[in-house]
């Protein structure tokens, strides 16, 4: 593990070190807000910094590190969740396609066709209509409208894979479908699958920001960043911190997972040759 | 006269700057205006790296560290990304391995061979569409005047080679580079573009370096051969010189690595373990009779015995690989039958038990991708244990130490991927693997044309080995003649999808052949320099599709000795010869 570690090249080091502080603090943040994360503490609005409020206060007067510090999980967690799970199933679908009789790989690819075209927005929409916002809810729906992308990635390497000659030869041997899906086939598309991973996630984050825009996603007094970066975009003027910090958040969390994923990748193909 | 091209002291590196690895040791080499040089040396000895390096490109991660590269006037090492690009495709011209990657798809031949005279600006559209034309000619290509007009898919493998010269030719280069051109080649095709290439540097007085693994093709083509090996230069010398006079032991094993090994040992006859009898298979619909849409193999029969090898030969088309496929149950057959020790087997192989399964193994020609990359060697071989032999742990990590021992390879490679070992090692593990399951039949699918000469030599003596150690029945696929007649204790040669001639090794040796065989023996290029230039125009295989049905000897068309009135009106009748050799042919072999 240790060698492991090492091994990351400079970019995978930041982006690891970027992604477990985001994690920790995600995890531990909500216990360490230096006020309550939606009462009012200050009579002005869009404070700079300052030795009281460090990274200022909000439209309302609220303390802006507070509600960072409360609602980073919210836009680390269901994002995490939602394109893990997207990932997930998009893959094991596209596996079990990729092994299967044209006739049943045709029939998954066309349905999968069918719900990629429904727009995620308002795919969202229908759906908050219909359930109502909660977090379970917004993460079914993210994860729903990114699996088809996930499968159609899957499917395609897959595809080009099971056609290998080492596939065929586990093929002449009369093994199952299920190992030439999980042993032989999926240890050759966990990287690309992995990218596509970082990427998803980036997609989740701006869908829950643009749901929360629209007063859907998190509901208040709970926001996620996105919100805090909608409700306070009228501060944009005076340059406030309440909306270029969350902002710069956001930012720092989705470049870091994606420089994570990418010297994975690079650290992987490094440690076969090298052995 | 002074030199062409001077090449001193050339150095290559990769890696880092601060450690790097040299790839090329200070290598030198001079040629006269109109001298052909040949490259020679297994893959990893950088000839490549030569050659390209005289067009001033290094591949990435390459560097031309040190040294000078002369080219007429011009040090192309010192030269700037612009003014080399204005001296490549001009001055200097590169025909690549593999010509198919080397086209675009989408556009017409004829833009595609003229674009570096445009680019250049050495002739307009027209004067290089006229240019091209005469190059057709020059090079033997059928209907010159229309041919550039067609898609590369539309022309042969061995068409688009010589186009691919045409295109390298065409603002009359002083010195040319042909890499490997041949290599990916049927024997019957590589006679027909190795005349035209000699033919067309000639009329140019071009100056050619031809790099190539195959000691027999250059000497038709060099006037001086450079060996080499690991980046430094055996040796160098003329082309008779090194053919009789070989002075490094290196030279002198590629030499033996080429020249027949006469010491054939017949196996005993054994119990017959797989018959194979009128098999016809193919691709598309099945039709109402039971035939396929698009044949591939028709009435197929033959009887493979316990510790014999059945070799099948045949150009690219004539069906071998599918053959294989039909044995091994990925294509099931869509008539006759094959038995297994005695008992039937199924077509298909989700039909098939476990057992039988296990019974025949198959090994790929391309040991890259025949193994997962992700997996390591242990792995690999580990898993045919597990599953037919129910192995795990322990016993597992022992049987797969001796299977390493079998193939002579070390037992730490259990630990390591696939990915780092060379392609003779890897081709060893790829024949492991199949031996880890116990079968009774190996099918071996052109397990050495991927690889060096004196690598696929060791492969073939290692699988001599193995089969008199442990028994097994091998079919050996090949196009190669030569491996063919040394190896196989019975040989089948296939014609579009037919078997035209059925010998035990023995008679096969002794001839006569069916004139298709003939025509496949006389092909194959021998060390003698004059052999390209005395042999008569061959008949290179038409791209026409198998008609349906079709009883009439399918290589009439190409057949130098066929009988106006017989071969175009009846089926061919089977000639048995003695020894139990059997030639499909009008012609009466016995006379």
């Amino acid at each position: 593990m240790r060698s492991q570690l090492s091994a990351l090249p400079v970019s995978g080091k930041i982006g690891l070190s970027l992604v477990v502080f985001w994690v920790v603090l995600a995890i531990i943040g909500p216990f360490i807000t230096p006020y309550s994360a939606s009462e009012l503490v200050a009579y002005d609005v869009f404070e700079s910094f300052s030795g009281k409020y460090w990274l200022g206060t909000d439209y309302l007067g609220r303390d802006v590190l507070s509600r960072l510090l409360d609602g980073a999980r919210f836009t680390i967690f269901i994002p995490l969740a939602a394109a893990g799970l997207a990932c997930a199933t998009g893959t094991f679908i596209a596996l079990f396609a990729a092994v299967s009789h044209r006739r049943t790989d045709e029939t998954i690819s066309r349905f999968m066709d069918a719900l990629i075209s429904i727009p995620s927005k308002i795919f969202a929409l229908v759906m908050i209509a219909a359930f109502g916002s909660s977090v379970p809810i917004l993460l079914t729906i993210t994860a729903i409208s990114y699996m088809p992308g996930s499968f159609r990635l899957a499917r395609s390497l897959a595809v080009n894979v099971a056609n290998m000659d080492f596939v065929t030869v586990a093929r002449t041997r009369g093994e199952s479908r299920v190992y030439l899906a999980v042993k032989e086939i999926l240890p050759n598309i966990v990287h690309p699958m992995l990218a596509d991973f970082g990427l998803r996630f980036v997609f989740v984050v701006l869908l829950l920001s643009s749901l929360s825009f629209l007063g859907l996603g998190v509901q208040p007094p709970q926001a996620d960043l996105g919100s805090l970066v909608r409700e306070n975009i009228s501060g944009l003027a005076e340059g406030a911190p309440a909306v270029i910090v969350p902002a710069i958040a956001i930012a720092t969390i989705t470049i870091a997972v994606n420089l994570l994923i990418d010297s994975l990748r690079g650290g992987a193909t490094y440690s076969a040759g090298s052995k | 006269m002074t030199n062409h091209v001077e090449v001193n002291q050339l150095r290559v590196d990769v890696g880092p700057l601060e450690s790097p690895k040299t790839i090329v040791h200070d290598v030198s080499f001079t040629l006269k205006r109109g001298e052909v040089l040949a490259l020679i040396g297994e893959s990893g000895s950088g000839k490549t790296t030569i050659a390209l390096s005289l067009l001033g490109y290094a591949r990435p991660g390459c560097r031309l560290s040190s040294g000078a590269v002369n080219v007429g006037n011009d040090n192309m090492l010192a030269l700037n990304e612009k003014q080399l690009a204005d001296l490549r495709g001009r001055k200097v011209a590169y025909v690549a391995q593999s010509a198919a990657a080397a086209f675009n798809p989408s556009r017409r031949i004829m833009d595609q061979v003229i674009e570096s005279a445009l680019m250049h600006g050495v002739l307009n559209r027209e004067q290089a569409k006229v240019k091209a034309v005469d190059l057709f000619k020059q090079l033997a290509l059928p209907e010159p005047d229309t041919i550039g007009a067609r898609y590369p898919h539309e022309v042969s493998g061995g068409q688009l080679q010589r186009l691919m010269a045409a295109m390298a030719l065409i603002c009359e280069p002083e010195l040319v580079i042909f890499d490997e051109p041949t290599t990916a080649l049927d024997v019957t095709t590589q006679v027909e573009v190795l005349k035209a290439f000699k033919a067309a540097v000639k009329a140019y007085n071009t100056t050619a370096v031809y790099v190539s693994h195959d000691l027999a093709v250059v000497a038709q083509m060099a006037d001086r051969i450079l060996v080499l090996q690991h980046g430094k230069v055996m040796e160098n010398n003329v082309t008779s010189q090194i053919l009789n006079h070989a002075e490094h032991p290196y030279t002198r094993q590629l030499l033996s690595a080429v020249q027949d090994s006469d010491a054939f040992q017949d196996n005993p006859k054994h119990d017959t373990v797989l018959e194979v009898a009128n098999i016809e298979a193919g691709y598309g619909k099945i039709l109402r009779d039971g035939s396929v849409e698009i044949p591939v193999l028709s009435d197929i029969s033959l009887k493979v015995r316990q510790g014999q090898t059945v070799g099948i030969i045949g150009e690219s088309g004539s069906g071998k690989s599918t053959f294989a496929r039909v044995i091994a149950g990925l294509l099931p057959a869509a008539k006759g039958y094959m038995l297994l020790n005695g008992k039937e087997l199924k077509p298909a192989i989700d039909e098939r038990s476990k057992a039988e399964c296990q019974h025949i193994q198959m090994v790929f020609q391309n040991a890259d991708t025949a193994l997962n990359p992700a997996h390591k060697v242990g792995d690999i071989l580990g898993r045919p244990l597990t599953f037919f032999h129910g192995l795990t742990g322990r016993a597992r990590a022992e049987r797969v130490a001796e299977l390493l021992e079998l193939v002579k390879l070390p037992a730490d490679l259990a630990h390591r991927k696939c990915g780092a070992l060379s392609g003779g090692q890897k081709q060893r593990i790829n024949l492991a693997r199949a031996l880890a399951a116990e079968p009774t039949v190996i099918l071996c699918d052109e397990v050495t044309s991927a690889l060096d000469t004196v690598v696929a030599a060791a492969i073939l003596e290692l699988l001599k080995e193995l089969q008199q150690k442990l028994n097994i029945a091998i079919v050996f696929i090949s196009h190669d003649i030569s491996t063919v007649k040394s190896l196989c204790d019975e040989v089948v040669v296939l014609y579009k999808g037919k078997k035209v001639e059925h010998a035990s090794g023995k008679a096969f040796r002794a001839g006569p052949y069916h004139p298709y065989t003939e025509l496949l023996v006389s092909s194959v290029p021998t060390l003698d320099p004059l052999w390209l230039d005395t042999k008569p125009d061959g008949h290179e295989q038409p791209t026409v599709r198998i008609a349906q049905n079709d009883a009439l000897c399918r290589f009439r068309n190409r057949c130098s000795v066929s009988i106006l009135g017989q071969c175009d009106s009846l089926p061919p009748p089977e000639h048995k010869l003695p020894e139990d050799k059997r030639i499909l042919c009008h012609k009466d072999m016995a006379l």
